[in-house]
């Protein structure tokens, strides 16, 4: 039982395919007996992980030339939709996902279920599950349209796992004219550098909020996730206040993440902040407030200042 | 150079919302205000607007009861003039339906530019900018982080999740903008007073010549089957610190062998 066929929207991550499309891929197979990936770029590069995770066929745009992904994907599947096109399509909460999601949306005149955090199969219909109001109630959404469905799934909703398939087909997925739509071009593109783990990767992941008074001393936040080898993370309000790049963002609007532990140090727990992070397995809070929000979740809560606390954490560790 | 900004009214955050159980729609009983997100891209519309010299930004809104608590707030803060569309038919609106009726109202201003936030801070489906776009036949570039106009394009940083592309688009177009790249400014005294008198247009889903069954319920095309309290988290213990705090968090990663 299942459905016959699902897409799964393939995002690479420099010469990697990002986890988003591995964890969707692992879920689609549950789901459907044929799962295939659709993608811009060079589809060559990527079959053999592809297939590895499940993908019987990837179906690539080849080379841009700078035309924004969203718009040439959307109108590439458009294009197929009646005549290949699968029973749903699913992409990551990510920037391209949900611009080729949009435009597809419009395309097939079909709703686009977002933040979807598990799906499941009711029937022919799937069903996707979203959390709402920072995950205090939970939601289940179906498709009623009587087309494909459009599932934008959030990061580290499920887990990637290779099952040693073989390399994917290789087929083109052709972009048709785009006309005033695909007039945006990329220019030039910049990485911002960071060493040490990727924040929705690491085990350990210590986050800055307010609490922290200033800019100069989210170093104490960068200096302890170094100590515990995972990566520095931020609240939306210090991004906002340009104290650390987006890229650090832990939340709603920012990364999800699920490590085995995450340190919350002067966050004071808004709900756009809880939702990327209450997945956590362990969590310790430090804030000066004991009435703050992120105390209802922690683990081990300490009411204090991050300024004494954070300065004998560092020593302590720096000491073994 | 006329932008329109698309603009929403939520209910005050602090105040967090309700699914009313009897029609699965947002409980909107309380005083909706301007989504904060919503503020940085009236601020940035207001910058572009005047370091092009002349133009006007115009407010464009999908709003419940006729309410414009909110967009006073972003017509004191400096825009000219908005356009909300109210209608009883609009109840339940997806993404999908809700950006018909945004479309169909930014097409009557013909605008050289479209500005929204990426996503709303209740709904965050932060899909329906670029659903308004290709409605509109539109390019687009979501998630910018600073955006310049050079005569008859916009160069915009857009935000990846590596870095930042550089993104060159010819107007007219529509761009999202990310939270907290520019300072929305206060409202002053001044500006409240004049928002107080400044023209909004209300118009039905007739008005706009869209269709009620490609809105509300009817056009939502998708059904929530369940609604259910998430299981919760147990808070842990929580200590004040004494001094001897750090030594707790060593002994607790210790424990869990993470070091």
């Amino acid at each position: 039982m299942g459905l016959d066929k699902i897409w799964v929207f393939g995002e690479t991550n420099g010469d990697a395919v990002a986890t988003i499309t591995l964890e969707m891929l692992a879920k689609a197979r549950e789901l459907a007996d044929t799962v295939e990936v659709f993608m811009a770029g060079d589809g060559d590069d990527h079959s053999e992980e592809l297939g590895e995770h499940g993908a019987d066929t990837v179906y690539a745009t080849g080379d841009l030339d700078g035309v924004m992904q969203g718009v040439a994907v959307a109108s590439a599947l458009a294009a197929i939709a009646d005549s290949d096109g699968p029973d749903a399509y699913l992409l990551g909460t990510t920037q391209d996902g949900r611009d080729v999601a949009g435009r597809l949306a419009v395309k097939l005149d079909t709703p686009v279920i977002t933040n979807v955090v598990d799906l499941e199969l009711d029937g022919d219909h799937l069903v996707g599950s979203e959390p709402v109001f920072g995950g205090t109630t939970d939601v289940k959404t179906k498709n009623t349209s009587g087309k494909p469905g459009i599932f934008l799934v959030r990061p580290k909703s499920f887990v990637a796992e290779g099952i040693g398939g073989a390399e994917a087909d290789v087929e083109d997925l052709d972009v048709p004219d785009l006309g005033a739509t695909g007039t945006a071009r990329i220019t030039d593109t910049f990485a911002e550098e960071s060493d040490g783990p990727k924040l929705d990767e690491a085990n350990i992941v210590v986050s800055g909020g307010r609490g922290l008074g200033e800019a100069d001393a989210y170093s104490m936040i960068a200096e302890l996730a170094k100590l515990v080898g995972g990566a520095p993370g931020a609240s939306r309000a210090i991004v906002d206040a340009g104290w650390v790049p987006y890229s650090y963002q832990v939340g709603q609007t920012g990364k999800v993440v699920k490590p085995d532990v995450y340190i919350a140090c002067g966050i004071s727990g808004a709900t756009q902040h809880l939702v990327g992070m209450k997945g956590s397995k362990n969590i310790i809070a430090i804030n000066k407030d004991s009435e703050a929000p992120i105390f209802s979740i922690a683990d081990l809560g300490i009411v204090g200042d991050v300024h004494k606390v954070l300065p004998k954490l560092i020593e302590a560790l720096g000491n073994r | 150079m006329k932008v329109v900004v698309c603009v929403k009214q939520i209910p005050d955050p602090a105040d967090p919302g309700q699914l009313d159980p009897e029609t699965k729609t947002l409980k909107r009983d309380s005083k909706l205000i301007l989504d904060e997100s919503d503020s940085y891209g009236v601020e940035m519309a207001l910058q572009l607007v005047d370091a092009a010299g002349d133009g006007e930004v115009h407010l464009v809104s999908m709003v419940p009861n006729n309410e414009v608590s909110g967009i006073r707030t972003a017509l004191a803060m400096g825009a000219a003039s908005a356009t909300i569309v109210s209608d009883e038919a609009l109840q339940g609106s997806d993404a999908l339906g809700t950006a018909k009726v945004l479309a169909a109202a930014i097409s009557r201003q013909e605008p050289d530019l479209i500005l929204a936030a990426t996503e709303s801070s209740d709904g965050y489906t932060g899909t329906v900018p670029e659903m308004v776009a290709e409605l509109m036949g539109l390019p687009s570039v979501t998630f910018a982080k600073s955006i310049s106009i050079d005569g008859s394009s916009a160069n915009v940083r857009r935000q990846t999740e590596a870095g930042y592309d550089q993104v060159e688009c010819p107007l007219p177009a529509l761009v999202s903008v990310t939270a907290g790249v520019v300072e929305p400014r206060y409202p002053s005294f001044k500006g409240i007073m004049a928002a107080k008198n400044k023209p909004v247009a209300e118009l039905s889903i007739g008005d706009l010549g869209v269709d009620g069954d490609q809105v509300g319920w009817a056009g939502a095309g998708q059904e929530i089957v369940d609604i259910a309290q998430a299981p919760a988290r147990e808070a842990g213990e929580v200590i004040e610190d004494e001094g001897d705090a750090h030594e707790r968090i060593v002994a607790f990663l210790d424990d869990l062998k993470v070091l």
